[in-house]
């Protein structure tokens, strides 16, 4: 490297990425030191345990960074380590919280969900390391695109073949479950299908965008209408989309084929640079959900329980003992009550909405920490897509500009999509939070997401290790 | 391909920072309507960490927090639950407060602002804050008989509820709602028990957890014609003043005085089992009054006096002003008529079409038609008579206190309008004494002989609900709502409904069955020394 002309001595920033790791850390086991705090009244064992997990996660992952993707972005990391331990630190706040609500109930506790995240978080560093090792160029991903296209199908499709025991969880026919073990395999199938979307648009923007009939009319010197790409262009993406959408309407998971279709429209656009897809999409998507209402019951009851979510309850539905609005209620009641400063770690009572820790972890923490709270870990993935939107911008090659686009923008749609279900900016659609919540597909998932922008990220950071002359060149690539 | 990047990151900010409004919206706007919830158990739970104050009633708490060994560290006992239950509602980490519980949430919790100064000191010191209690102005006495004169002679408990007032000041000394049911089992600390509870409770037809005195609006049959007498009296009649009594009354031939058909569809008025009232087609104001003539008053209302001077007369005496759509009238529960500070119900005369129309009129002048009011508004109305005219604001928290039992407020009565003058009053009081001791009045079995110096008024009512039960239609309700004076001062006012106790027709039932029960009220509160 000292071979290297100034000009092209980039800073690894890797002593960033360990200070900001150190941070992150300490916020962590701060965290977990107020629960205990507040919960038991004493410090205990656990919160070596539990600040253990941020130690051991940001340490490996750093160290391997270090090793293969030197250049990496130092941001990614540290938000990642904190979002995992803060959502780590929460579930075994909701455990002591739900075992002391059993308690009360005559009930007992036994089935704590952080110990189990632990060891989720545990698989989670396995893949991303295994990842980042063995794609040590993303392009190559390129070469196996419809293998992997058709691995995400499979994952995307068996929940919905296999017999319901094995795969329904709440209604919704999304997970396998073999011996007392359940994955989400959409959560996979997301990030494959991102890849294959990538790979297959890039190959194919030009014929996309160039080749095809015109429809629309010419008003002046204005053409208004839209250019509709050959058939056997698109005929594939659009099987992929629609064999995506069937399997998913079948599974009844709306808010996953939401992203689907998010992400659908915003590969399109971003490789084909026209804004019609964008409107065709969005009045695909208003089609889709209008067709969603009049078709499934689950939709027009999250509809009515965004609507009216301080509705009575009809008599049926109290000689039934069914309340569908008591979870948003719940939700809204627990962010209300914290209010701007929130209840403090372990001080409110999050385990009063069903599924705290997993649909529900961001009013968990909008209840204990408040507006203040809740902003500051929303800015945590803004920052992080952000991040991942740069490594877009900056990295050389289209592949690698659509994955980072796609992989941000599903990160970005899927936290949106949870916290405005949450507090009511729109209906429900039940999806997790990435790293926060409680999940091995989704934490799993979302690491993997982690490695790929990562490798990307270093891509675009990583100087060109040929002649001063033709690197000056690529800079100027860079920047078109 | 960066244009298109850089164009979805703002299509992005613009999402986040729709999130960032709407965060704002729900935690900071909506923060406290949220966290002050009644379906919100938050604010419950943490309650439930420091001593909740009691509710206390001549210096017995009927609601107490007792320390317990669980995680919620404080549980709410209620001692006299099924006595007291419509007054202190329930307090209930599942499915919040009701009652007084709900209404003075602030003092029992120790959230009152007013409490701020030993709120400090318990932060300081490490202790629990605790809330204030609250005093209530129920009288023991009248409270248990009222309750206890509910039973029927197998014990059990009938359908309705009592209201007795301290004419003088407006104090609630007895607020009864029969069955009821005992609070204690929804403030403990099991959920499930508490859910079933609340589920069994909700599920009887009886519906123990309806406040009757102060939620449920009946028919006011009979008793309103204390309102057309007063309004008689107001325009120049006197007790003595013969008034048209005919057999049947016919408002669309208001000098017919031919017996009505046995064709229920008529608007034809008539008296039990189509009696006349007095000898020929005349009687006196009282003696109507005391006999209960339905054709008397009818023929009054609409040849006579008007709607619109009878809906004026309600109103003084706390009725809602007439609605102005007869076909759609309003939520009369929300907004509350008074907050005691438990919600009142409006009661209301019916719509301003019913008081124009001789048919509607006709029939709104014995408390029928469209006409209806709670108990406690019943109470008020015999209130306003024994006191010389003047209506008191009915209240029920006497006092605030603090936990170390200063006092943080205490309730002064205030009046809410002077219904006739203290001359007037004077002979409508005479008339509802004639009532209870006239030969002909209803009223008979709520007079009081045993303790010297003491005079009891009153209007026995029989009222048909106008509803109808596998197609036969049901037992009228009986009312009473009468005072008692002793030596000539106004005691007690009090007034009784029993749910379809009384037989169709018959004027009579209505006080054989409900004036008892307001006979054992006042004489229960006279006894113990009440009002001396």
């Amino acid at each position: 490297m000292s071979t290297l002309s100034p000009l092209l001595r980039v800073p690894k920033r890797r002593g960033v990425e360990l200070l900001m790791l150190l941070f992150a850390v300490a916020i962590v086991v701060a965290a977990e030191g107020v629960v205990e705090a507040t919960r038991d009244g004493h410090l205990s064992s656990r919160l070596i345990t539990y600040g253990a997990v941020p130690v051991v996660v940001g340490l490996v992952t750093h160290l391997v960074i270090r090793k293969v993707a030197p250049y990496a972005d130092p941001l990614l990391l540290p938000i990642v380590v904190l979002l995992n331990g803060l959502g780590l630190v929460m579930i075994h706040r909701l455990d002591l919280g739900l075992a002391q609500q059993a308690r009360q109930n005559g009930g007992t506790f036994n089935d704590p969900a952080a110990p189990t995240q632990v060891v989720w978080t545990a698989l989670g560093v396995a893949v991303f390391i295994a990842l980042i090792v063995i794609v040590r160029d993303h392009r190559t991903l390129q070469r196996y695109s419809y293998t992997l296209a058709l691995a995400g199908l499979i994952l995307l499709i068996l929940p919905s073949v296999l017999p319901a025991r094995f795969s329904e969880v709440n209604g919704a026919r999304i997970w396998i479950r073999v011996a007392g073990f359940s994955i989400q395999p959409g959560e996979f199938a997301k990030i494959l299908l991102t890849i294959f979307g990538a790979a297959y648009l890039v190959a194919k923007r030009d014929v996309l965008s160039l080749a095809g009939r015109r429809v629309g009319a010419k008003i002046g010197s204005r053409f208004i209408g839209l250019d509709l790409p050959r058939g056997r262009d698109f005929g594939p993406l659009l099987l992929a989309w629609l064999v995506c959408i069937g399997v998913l309407v079948r599974g009844h998971d709306l808010g996953t084929s939401l992203m689907f279709f998010g992400l659908f429209i915003v590969l399109l656009y971003a490789a084909t640079e026209r804004a019609s897809w964008v409107f065709v999409g969005l009045a695909l998507f208003a089609v889709g959900a209008y067709v969603a209402y009049q078709l499934f019951g689950t939709v027009q009851t999250r509809v009515e329980v965004w609507l009216h979510p301080f509705a009575q309850l009809t008599q049926a539905q109290i000689n039934a003992g069914i309340d569908p609005y008591y979870q948003l209620k719940q939700s809204l009641y627990g962010l209300g009550t914290g209010g701007i400063f929130g209840s403090g770690l372990g001080n409110g009572h999050p385990e009063l909405v069903p599924l705290p820790s997993t649909d529900y972890i961001i009013s968990s923490f909008g209840e204990e920490l408040g507006l203040f709270g809740l902003i500051g870990l929303l800015v945590l993935y803004v920052l992080f897509v952000v991040r991942g939107l740069s490594a877009a911008l900056a990295v050389r090659d289209a592949f690698g500009k659509l994955l980072a686009t796609g992989l941000s923008f599903l990160f970005a749609l899927q936290l949106f999509v949870v916290v405005a279900g949450v507090t009511r900016l729109l209906p429900e659609t039940g999806l997790t939070t990435p790293f926060l919540s409680y999940g091995g597909s989704s934490l799993i998932g979302s690491y993997a997401l982690l490695a790929l922008l990562l490798r990307i990220s270093d891509a675009a950071r990583r100087p060109a290790t040929t002649p001063p002359a033709k690197a000056v060149k690529s800079e100027a690539v860079t920047t078109s | 391909m960066n244009r298109p990047i850089r164009k979805i990151a703002a299509a992005l900010a613009v999402l986040f920072a729709a999130i960032f409004l709407n965060l704002n919206y729900v935690q900071v706007v909506k923060g406290s309507d949220y966290r002050n919830a009644a379906g919100n158990k938050r604010v419950l739970l943490n309650e439930y960490a420091s001593p909740r104050g009691a509710i206390v009633v001549q210096g017995t708490n009927i609601a107490v927090s007792k320390q317990t060994d669980d995680e919620l560290k404080y549980l709410r006992k209620y001692p006299d639950g099924p006595v007291y239950a419509p007054v202190t509602g329930y307090y209930s980490y599942v499915y919040g407060r009701s009652g007084i519980e709900q209404a003075e949430d602030d003092v029992l919790s120790g959230n009152d602002p007013r409490l701020f100064g030993t709120q400090l000191s318990s932060l300081l010191t490490g202790r629990n804050p605790k809330g204030g209690s609250v005093e209530l102005t129920l009288n023991k006495a009248a409270q248990r008989a009222a309750y206890n004169a509910m039973k029927d002679s197998s014990g059990k408990m009938r359908r309705g509820a009592v209201v007795a007032l301290d004419p003088t000041t407006g104090a609630i000394l007895a607020l009864v709602s029969t069955p009821s049911y005992d609070p204690s089992v929804l403030s403990s600390h099991n959920a499930n028990a508490i859910t079933r509870a609340w589920q069994n409770l909700n599920n009887r037809r009886s519906q123990p957890m309806l406040d009757r005195a102060l939620r449920q609006l009946y028919p006011p049959g009979s008793t309103f014609k204390v309102i057309v007498s007063a309004a008689a009296l107001k325009n120049g009649y006197k007790p003595d003043t013969k008034v048209f009594a005919p057999v049947g009354y016919w408002p669309f031939q208001p000098k017919k005085t031919s017996a009505c058909p046995s064709n229920a569809a008529s608007s034809c008025v008539q008296n039990f089992e189509g009696e006349s009232c007095a000898s020929g087609t005349q009687a006196t104001l009282e003696f109507a009054l005391a006999k209960s003539c339905n054709t008397a008053f009818a023929a009054l209302a609409v040849n006579r006096i008007g709607g619109s001077k009878i809906a004026d007369m309600a109103k003084a005496f706390g009725f809602a002003t007439p609605y102005s759509d007869t076909n759609n009238p309003p939520d009369f529960c929300d907004p509350p008529a008074l907050e005691i500070p438990l919600p009142v119900c409006s009661s209301t005369v019916g719509s301003a079409g019913d008081l124009d129309d001789p048919g509607s009129l006709s029939h709104t002048a014995f408390g029928q038609q469209d006409a209806k009011m709670t108990p406690l508004q019943a109470a008020m109305i015999s209130s306003a008579v024994a006191n010389d005219g003047v209506l008191m604001k009915p209240y029920l928290v006497a006092r605030e206190l603090s936990p170390n039992l200063s006092t943080l407020s205490r309730t002064q009565p205030s009046q809410l309008s002077q219904v006739l003058s203290p001359d007037l009053d004077a002979q409508l009081q005479q008339m509802m004494e004639s009532v209870v001791t006239a030969p002909e009045g209803t009223g008979g079995p709520a007079a009081i002989t045993d303790i010297p110096g003491v005079t009891v008024g009153g209007k026995t009512g029989t009222a048909d609900t106008g509803l109808y039960s596998k197609s036969a239609k049901t037992q009228p309700d009986a009312w009473f709502t009468g005072f008692a004076l002793k030596n000539g001062e106004a005691k007690i006012a009090v007034a009784v409904i029993l749910e379809n106790a009384g037989v169709s027709g018959d004027e009579v039932t209505g006080g054989l069955a409900a004036a008892p029960v307001a006979k054992a009220v006042m004489e229960a509160y006279l006894k113990s020394g009440g009002g001396h």
